[in-house]
């Protein structure tokens, strides 16, 4: 039931995804982060497999970091996503990563992007996109309202549009989103949008 | 003594790796370089022998980083630094992958010290002819390090240490100058130290500074030349005090 969706903006990319940790019907936290920092530029918004997740996003992240410190220069968006989809089809055909992943980035050439990638590698340079059962209720939401070059309120209001449909319209809805955006100030969290706080120990 | 200096891994008689001292002649060949450790930065500086006329002097930069938080400058065979470099640059992101935490100043050395010590106990291969300074801060402390390795794989920390070219008399003024300093004092040590053998401006040295903040930050030439012009400032202030003020006797 996990839902990750974005979309691109006018000089800005926008990422969400849902923050609950479930294994099988119990949920072990609810604000967990699965939009990780690739550089100071990009993010990486990644569902599926929870230990497959975090080691391959883990892995593209210290592989990143190490091209900019051969190279003196960070990689491209594009540059990242075709490594990301190089990884996952040399994987492929031998132990696969159950991983999909929608890669947001801002270059000082071509400004903002969006790329889908899902866990056969299959790789898609996008405006908007989306994981999960929750891209049923958010493509069709953003099919509706997106136009290219929103503004950052815009965007935003999709979003949350988006993030009502999911949260009345799944069945197991997550309570808790994330909502993170790439633009030419660098990579940062924009708004958490929770309906639950995981609770505190009782004082003693 | 023709016979003990082929292959490294024959000891010679009387206990000598033949290679790995050759290794540390072509050190002394190279360009001098200095690290001077400070209480809140740590300065590396290298000699920047005349670049040629038609040369970019900027894709030559001899002081690099291997992580955020560590650097490295080193004299000998260039070519070699290039293989250490990348072997270390890959080990600090290896080390972050598996532990989640960076390295530490004296893991990484520890490293690049084991690399070298490996290619004088294997067959058919040459020792790394470059020593290192390796500069930085450990992650989750403020306390700055300066380590330097050798052709043999042999390392330990400094408060502050010379390499290559002329290192002797460059470590003889550390030994007779050198004080606890920070900031802009230990650059000015630093390239107080490197101007006793190279020739004085900001062309033919290459200076940066790493700091718990900041990270490594590369010298302009104008900036190294403005140090370099108070140093000769004080120098003059100094020669002019002793010859000056008549005698008091």
């Amino acid at each position: 039931m996990e839902c990750v969706f974005g979309l691109v903006g006018n000089g800005f990319t926008i990422v969400v995804a849902d923050t609950s940790a479930v294994h099988s019907i119990l949920v072990h936290k609810s604000n967990e982060d699965k939009i990780m920092k690739l550089d100071s530029h990009k993010f990486i918004a990644a569902s599926g497999e929870p230990g497959d997740r975090v080691q391959f996003t883990e892995y593209i992240q210290k592989n990143v970091a190490l091209y900019q410190f051969r190279n003196g220069i960070p990689l491209t968006t594009a540059a990242a996503a075709n490594f990301m989809r190089g990884e996952l089809a040399t994987a492929l055909r031998k132990n696969p990563y159950s991983v999909n992943v929608l890669l947001a980035g801002y270059d000082k050439e071509t400004g903002p992007s969006l790329y889908y990638i899902d866990y056969i590698a299959t790789l898609h340079k996008v405006d908007k996109g989306a994981f999960g059962y929750g891209a049923y209720f958010s493509l069709s939401m953003m099919d509706r309202h997106y136009h290219s070059g929103m503004s950052v309120d815009e965007a935003i209001d999709l979003v949350d549009k988006c993030i009502v449909e999911i949260k009345s319209r799944l069945v197991v809805a997550p309570p808790n989103f994330v909502i993170k955006i790439v633009d030419k100030d660098g990579a940062r969290e924009y708004a958490w949008r929770e309906s639950v706080k995981d609770a505190h120990a009782p004082p003693s | 003594m023709a016979r003990y200096d082929r292959a490294i891994t024959v000891f010679s008689p009387d206990g000598h790796l033949f290679q790995v001292e050759y290794a540390l002649e072509a050190v002394r060949k190279g360009n001098a370089a200095v690290g001077v450790r400070g209480t809140d930065v740590v300065v590396l500086g290298v000699e920047k022998k005349s670049t040629a006329k038609l040369q970019d002097s900027r894709s030559l930069r001899k002081i690099v980083s291997l992580d955020d938080h560590i650097a490295l400058a080193c004299a000998g065979l260039k070519a070699d630094a290039r293989v250490l470099i990348n072997r270390a640059r890959i080990e600090c992101q290896s080390h972050r992958l598996t532990v989640e935490d960076p390295v530490t100043v004296e893991y990484i050395t520890r490293y690049i010290a084991g690399l070298q010590q490996k290619y004088t106990q294997s067959g058919g291969v040459r020792p790394f002819g470059l020593s290192t300074l390796i500069v930085g801060f450990d992650p989750y402390t403020s306390v700055p390090s300066l380590y330097q390795t050798d052709p043999s794989g042999t390392f330990s920390a400094w408060k502050a240490n010379a390499t290559g070219r002329n290192s002797n008399s460059m470590r003889e003024f550390l030994e007779k100058n050198y004080k606890e300093t920070s900031g802009q004092e230990t650059v000015k040590l630093a390239i107080r130290a490197l101007l006793e053998v190279v020739e004085s401006g900001g062309k033919n040295i290459e200076i940066a500074t790493m700091t718990k903040e900041h990270g490594l930050h590369q010298l302009e030439e104008a900036e190294i030349d403005a140090i370099v012009a108070e140093i000769e400032a004080e120098k003059a202030a100094a020669e002019a005090a002793k010859k000056g003020p008549p005698k008091e006797t």
